[in-house]
């Protein structure tokens, strides 16, 4: 097996309590997780398990407390280079047009001005936005956010992708559109992706694997499930076959568990 | 956002009020009675006297609108007023200017290094809570009568402003646009200027009214307490003589100049925060 894109070992993620000094919250504990070259893995939990934290690790914006972090076999240190991180909240900067955001990565690799509008004209047009190109953030619907961003971060060509439930914020329609979307970029030239979500019907429809965590804190993977539906697919269509409904009933009932854990302690605080 | 709410509703428009140009008109009427009734209160003679026993008392301590106007329309025909308008300008801009800069990059600077912060706040704290109004008469002995103590006290005004707006600005960049920001491969340097800046920029506009009310009212206090040029020396000799006219006309000069750059101040507003988002503006067809 060739080297895996991204592959954590034995993470462990311990805080200082803020509240009670000397207490100290873990939020993953000892999660082993490793995304193969040109694989696309979702990891699903219950809310608040630590996702983020497991994400930001792979992004090299956290250091673990313990564990050891490989990208494409080298160990990380610092910002993770080859990784481009989507995130769930708005991440573009609202000063900057949409054009601008998207030449953000090249400026900051010192690509000239003439170039890297050039590509990103191209990148908007690819995310179906061209014409948008001088419009601000605040001017665009949350789902055109979501493809600016994503033109931000595949303008840089990353080998990994780490999105943190990008389109959890969106309605129904569009999230099911940018889906679509998302694989088509995707299957173009298949960067390994890891996905974050908590909706398991969205992780089955995207993935080649599915990885359950289990209620926080001191998150751990339970379970490895592979998504052997056919390519290219449909996310509105292939929700309806026999197949995803028996993945969805198998995984659902490992998850079941963790989700009411994770509601009861939510509901005593 | 309130404001939102509101214009979204069918014929919030209608509810705003008048139309701009009744409005202006209103407002003008509101201006001629204002004068009408200074004028009024103030013609000797014209009402029977109800405070004052001397029917002239009132136009001593009050002025006459004719005579304001008459002043002013003296200084600008005459042509002796341009060169305390623009020594005035001059030295707000000059404090506008350089208080904001020392506040923009004071503010940056400090915001971003914690230990530096943690060793100046007391010192910041104090400085911003001391009367500042005090230290005119001290600069005008350190700096002289000329424009530097003026501007020198506008400064003093201006940075407080600037440096709390900036500060603050940078503590509340986005957590996820700065680590978006690092992500797409920005280093230290980069993230300064092109994360932190324009957000703190937001901020310094935000405050650009407030900053830029403060220069004048520096340049105006300092010529005030001390100077031989600027409307605020014109004002200080008029009320050697109790020439409450002159005083008056000196007044209304500084506030239509202080409106005008407001106005210019609002244009600026406009042009470069076109990224900000405002309140739903919907059109009335």
């Amino acid at each position: 097996m060739s080297t895996p894109a991204l592959s954590l070992e034995g993470i462990t993620c311990t805080f200082a309590s803020r509240e009670r000094q000397g207490e100290a919250y873990t939020a993953v504990k000892d999660t082993t997780l490793c995304v193969g070259a040109g694989e696309f893995v979702s990891v699903v939990g219950p809310t608040g398990c630590g996702k983020s934290t497991l994400l930001n690790v792979a992004a090299g914006l956290l250091q673990p407390s313990s564990g050891a972090v490989r990208v494409l076999g080298e160990p990380l240190t610092g910002i993770n280079r080859h990784a481009g991180y989507m995130f769930q909240a708005e991440s573009l900067m609202p000063w900057r047009s949409a054009l601008d955001n998207v030449t953000a990565g090249l400026e900051f690799a010192g690509v000239g001005r003439t170039e890297a509008s050039g590509r990103a004209r191209e990148w908007l047009a690819r995310v179906g936005l061209a014409g948008f190109e001088r419009r601000y953030p605040h001017e665009l619907s949350g789902g055109m956010r979501k493809r600016v961003a994503l033109a931000q971060i595949l303008i840089l060509d990353p080998r990994l992708l780490l999105m943190d439930e990008p389109f959890s914020a969106l309605d129904m329609q569009t999230r099911q559109l940018m889906e679509n979307e998302l694989l088509d970029l995707w299957s173009a030239d298949r960067k390994s992706v890891l996905f974050i979500t908590h909706d398991l019907e969205e992780a089955i429809a995207l993935s080649d694997r599915v990885i359950v965590l289990s209620a926080g804190p001191a998150t751990h993977g339970i379970g490895d499930y592979a998504i052997d539906l056919p390519r290219p697919r449909d996310v509105n269509e292939i929700r309806l076959t026999p197949h995803f409904v028996e993945l969805h009933t198998e995984i659902w009932h490992k998850m079941k568990d963790e989700v009411l854990k994770s509601h009861a302690r939510s509901r005593r605080q | 956002m309130p404001g939102v709410d509101d214009s979204k509703k069918p014929g919030a428009r209608h509810d705003a009020g008048p139309s701009r140009g009744r409005l202006a008109f209103y407002q003008l009427l509101l201006l001629g009675g204002i004068l009408l009734f200074w004028y009024a209160m103030t013609e000797p003679g014209l009402i029977p006297p109800f405070y004052f026993d001397d029917p002239s008392r009132a136009k001593f301590f009050f002025g006459q609108p004719a005579k304001v106007l008459e002043r002013i329309w003296i200084w600008f025909s005459g042509g002796t007023i341009y060169l305390h308008l623009a020594v005035t300008l001059l030295e707000t801009l000059l404090a506008f200017v350089i208080g904001t800069a020392l506040g923009l990059v004071l503010g940056l600077w400090l915001a971003l290094s914690p230990t530096a912060s943690a060793l100046a706040d007391p010192y910041i704290k104090a400085m911003n809570a001391m009367p500042r109004i005090i230290l005119a008469p001290i600069f005008a002995v350190w700096f002289g009568l000329g424009i530097m103590s003026k501007v020198v006290f506008g400064i003093t005004l201006v940075f407080f402003v600037v440096f709390f707006n900036v500060y603050e600005g940078v503590k509340e960049v986005s957590p996820v646009v700065l680590a978006n920001a690092r992500m797409l491969g920005a280093t230290g340097r980069q993230l300064l200027r092109y994360v932190y800046l324009p957000s703190a920029t937001s901020w310094v506009f935000s405050s650009l009214h407030t900053s830029i009310g403060l220069a004048f009212v520096g340049a105006v206090v300092g010529e005030y307490l001390g100077s031989a040029r600027g409307v605020g020396y014109l004002i200080h000799q008029a009320e050697g003589v109790f020439d409450i006219d002159t005083v008056f006309a000196g007044i209304l000069v500084l506030t239509i100049f202080a409106l005008v750059l407001d106005i210019i101040v609002t244009q600026v507003e406009k042009r470069l925060l076109v990224w900000r988002p405002k309140a739903a503006e919907t059109e009335a067809l």
